[in-house]
């Protein structure tokens, strides 16, 4: 599903390369957490995927495409096969918890039919039924990344991606929100969570790829947090 | 995307920003009016020209007995050389549309008509007004061609256009009407300036709603039109009052000065037929100014 061969990149203004030489194979329907310090290179990696930057050098391709020759116009068929949650949710706060489920299916064009069946399904899913109305900051952290997670996983995508979506919680509903994805997981949604927070890696023993300093230092399966645990 | 999705949009994004909305549809107006005004000064100067220029003569004036015009020293004009100018003008038909010999008498008779309120001329004479061939041309604008074949000849004293009187009148009409174009010129640049800051402003404060535009996988035409929409409704709002605003001024304006005066000008109907365009400038620069800004300041 999605596949790094010798991937590098380095931003224009930085002489560090923020990824080198990574190569990387997660199949359709893995669930793999993405761990490392901050400036490792998981954002960059997730940005790589969603073609929100190209690699410098190496192929990443995702969902059978290779993203150095996908012209641009191209761009958002591959988004949409990708759903992305991020830490700080980016909620649109003057649209309900139904409009902004909705607003990804309407940009799309999406039938007001097909809307109305499948955002209360997917709001039902993610634990937020009876909540249609309420405004973002009516809403705790933990409900407004099920928001975003519903959002996300709306129009049924093949991978989703999290850039530390538990950031901004606290443990126990950080443990609920990563339940959740795995829920999404065993629907067959690929799944790549960075992330820092170890609790929860070394609970739920999936495979754990670890970079450090732009290289990829560890890919281990059923892996904890640290690696020397 | 659905009709009622865009519109609802681009309704929450007008009202979001209406001052800015606001202040591109009066920046439009008022640079579509002077565009306006320009374009129908200018119908105006060719109404007035075609008018006149169709009534214009060139009056070739014959020697009289008391005349002290240099070409007039021999004297009165002679039967023989008023017969050779009447031949002359005869020949050069099809520019010489019609002549029309004016006799001193009728020449008095005109001038006691025109000013009878007049002291100045009560004194005059029949035997002091010049005798005269009225020339009406085809082409008003060939009227070199007589002068330069009349002037000098024999038993003419003189050849005068009345349009040399006219065109003076008309180049300040001319001008005023590029001044108009000049001034829309500037305003059309004022308003491009502001709508390309208008929709850098609103791109920079929708971010978040295009980010997730393209995160979600909209195409780049679909992010980019609630911007290029709200654009235009602000700008032909704008282009309809002024429009209107045209209307009014050549109806109430223009039609006032029709009933006093005994010139032809141009009405509501040139209105109408220069509208169309006016639109199709405001809305083409409009939405090219959008396009050029989106493609620079809204990631896609």
């Amino acid at each position: 599903m999605i596949r790094l061969e010798n991937v590098s990149k380095t931003y224009p203004r930085s002489s560090q390369p923020a990824l080198r030489g990574v190569s990387l194979d997660i199949e359709r329907g893995e669930f793999v957490f993405l761990v490392g310090q901050s400036g490792s290179g998981k954002s960059t990696l997730l940005r790589l995927i969603l073609r929100e930057e190209r690699a410098t050098a190496g192929n990443v391709l995702v969902a059978g495409r290779e993203l150095s020759t996908l012209p641009s116009r191209k761009v958002p068929e591959l988004r949409r096969e990708i759903g992305t949650v991020f830490q700080d949710f980016r909620l649109l706060p003057n649209k309900n918890v139904f409009q902004n489920v909705a607003f990804a299916l309407q940009v799309l064009g999406k039938s007001r039919h097909m809307i109305k069946a499948v955002v209360p399904e997917t709001l039902e899913m993610v634990g937020l039924d009876g909540k249609e109305k309420r405004l973002p900051h009516e809403l705790s952290g933990g409900e407004q990344q099920r928001v975003a997670i519903a959002r996300a996983f709306v129009n049924k995508p093949a991978i989703l991606l999290a850039d530390e979506p538990t950031g901004n919680l606290d443990p126990t509903t950080s443990l609920d929100i990563v339940r959740l994805l795995d829920r999404i997981n065993r629907t067959g949604t690929t799944i790549v969570m960075a992330t820092h927070d170890d609790e929860i890696v070394d609970q739920l023993r999936k495979r754990v790829v670890e970079l450090n300093n732009g290289e990829l230092i560890r890919d281990q399966h059923r892996g904890v947090y640290g690696a020397q645990r | 995307m659905r009709l009622q999705f865009i519109l609802s949009e681009i309704w929450i994004g007008l009202r979001r920003n209406l001052s800015m909305a606001i202040s591109v549809a009066l920046v439009t107006m008022v640079s579509v009016l002077f565009l306006g005004l320009g374009v129908l000064s200018q119908r105006q100067v060719d109404t007035m020209k075609d008018y006149w220029y169709d009534r214009v003569q060139v009056s070739i004036f014959l020697c009289t007995a008391k005349s002290d015009l240099p070409n007039c020293s021999a004297g009165a004009v002679t039967d023989a050389q008023r017969k050779e100018i009447r031949s002359q003008l005869d020949a050069m038909k099809p520019l010489v549309k019609s002549v029309f010999p004016e006799s001193q008498q009728q020449a008095y008779d005109r001038l006691k008509e025109q000013y009878k309120d007049s002291p100045s001329y009560r004194d005059i004479k029949p035997e002091q007004m010049p005798e005269s061939f009225r020339v009406q041309l085809s082409d008003p604008t060939k009227y070199d061609v007589i002068t330069s074949s009349f002037i000098g000849a024999p038993g003419v004293g003189d050849v005068q256009d009345q349009r040399r009187i006219l065109d003076p009148l008309f180049n300040v009409l001319r001008g005023l009407s590029y001044g108009a174009l000049s001034l829309a010129g500037l305003m059309v640049l004022c308003s491009v300036l502001l709508v390309a800051t208008t929709i850098r402003q609103t791109a920079f404060s929708r971010r978040r709603e295009t980010g997730i535009m393209r995160l979600v996988g909209a195409s780049a035409f679909i992010i980019q039109l609630p911007f290029i929409l709200e654009t235009l409704v602000a700008t032909m709002v704008g282009t309809a009052l002024a429009v209107g605003l045209l209307w009014a001024m050549v109806k109430y304006g223009v039609g006032y000065l029709a009933d006093k005066l005994p010139i032809n000008f141009i009405t509501t109907a040139d209105v109408l037929m220069v509208s169309p365009w006016l639109v199709a400038i405001a809305a083409g620069l409009a939405m090219l100014t959008a396009w050029f800004t989106l493609r620079r300041y809204l990631r896609v």
